[in-house]
């Protein structure tokens, strides 16, 4: 186990049901040791993504050994790209967005998580699966 | 640029993507996700309601407002888009600008959008109206100017292929539609013209 505690996981979806659906998905996956957090639907709730809610969702996951965020479409990349730079500076060098599908990569990232790996190991875990 | 100036232009810009959410949805149904007006509208109605405080921030102050107001309203990635462009204007425009400070700090913040949305021109997206005006404005393109050029470089997106963003999962398909954010790009830039003239 990594000094600092598990990664942690941040779903965003622009679908709140599949948000959390990837969620039911990781938590039946690795139990409840990893932190996990997902948010899902545009501030007027439709169908899209929160910067508010990715940043509360982020704070939630929070570990020291960092978190990793699976994002599925375009809007909810750069809507999580904005949340990092908004979080406060101290945290910021420890979220990364993986480039991975979001249920997939969820599942993937929350495994390697769950055996205490790095920010980077659970990265590229989830990285992977868009290079096989 | 008193307050009475700057409520006039923001209540401007906001007044025309608002009546224009329906014609923004229905492109954005041709190619993308068909959310665009929605957002737009609902970015630029925060927008309104907030219109005193921030017409009394100086300049610089108020794009960075408006901008974080476009960032948290809007939703889609065109938030972030639109409020990077903002942001990124405000931290260089001085509270009393010239036009030639203008047209500087809007290029620079046009180098942000391309950061923001990892894209270039040509790719059918905000950026091939927001280059050519910024182009037109360099050369001292007046009002009129800019909305021919702003009108112009959104009907040019219609025969490009999308390479970033929704309308890219179309491929080819994207082919023969303007693009969105294009379109909401060429109306802002046209009613800030006619806003800053009048």
């Amino acid at each position: 186990m990594a000094p600092d505690g598990m990664v942690g996981i941040v779903i965003v979806s622009h679908s709140p049901k599949v948000a959390e659906g990837a969620a039911d998905m990781v938590r039946q996956m690795v139990g409840d040791a990893v932190p996990l957090a997902w948010t899902g639907g545009d501030p007027g709730g439709g169908l899209g993504t929160d910067i508010a809610r990715i940043i509360a969702a982020i704070d939630a996951a929070w570990s020291e050994a960092g978190v990793a965020i699976l994002v599925d479409l375009g809007g909810a990349e750069t809507n999580s790209e904005m949340a990092v730079e908004m979080i406060e500076e101290s945290r910021r060098g420890r979220v990364v967005i993986c480039n991975a599908p979001v249920v997939e990569g969820a599942v993937i990232a929350a495994t390697e998580a769950s055996g205490g790996s790095s920010l980077e190991a659970v990265k590229s875990a989830a990285e992977e699966l868009y290079v096989q | 640029m008193d307050t009475a100036d700057k409520e006039r232009i923001v209540c401007a810009v906001a007044e025309t993507i608002i009546a224009s959410a329906d014609e923004l949805t229905a492109l954005d149904q041709a190619i993308g996700d068909g959310d665009h007006g929605i957002n737009m509208k609902r970015g630029f109605e925060a927008v309104l309601a907030d219109l005193p405080r921030l017409a009394a921030k100086p300049l610089p102050d108020m794009a960075k407002a408006l901008g974080m107001a476009l960032v948290m309203k809007v939703g889609g990635a065109s938030g972030p888009l639109y409020g990077t462009l903002m942001m990124e204007f405000a931290k260089t425009i001085p509270d009393t600008p010239t036009r030639a400070d203008a047209v500087a700090s809007f290029g620079r913040a046009i180098e942000a959008v391309k950061a923001r949305g990892k894209s270039e021109p040509g790719q059918k997206t905000m950026l091939d109206v927001l280059v050519p005006v910024h182009a037109a404005l360099t050369d001292g393109a007046d009002a009129e100017a800019v909305k021919t050029a702003a009108s112009a470089a959104a009907d040019r997106t219609i025969p490009l292929r999308a390479i970033r963003g929704r309308a890219s999962f179309l491929g080819e398909r994207s082919i023969g539609h303007m693009d969105p954010g294009a379109r909401s790009s060429a109306l802002i830039l046209s009613a800030l013209a006619d806003a800053l003239e009048g």
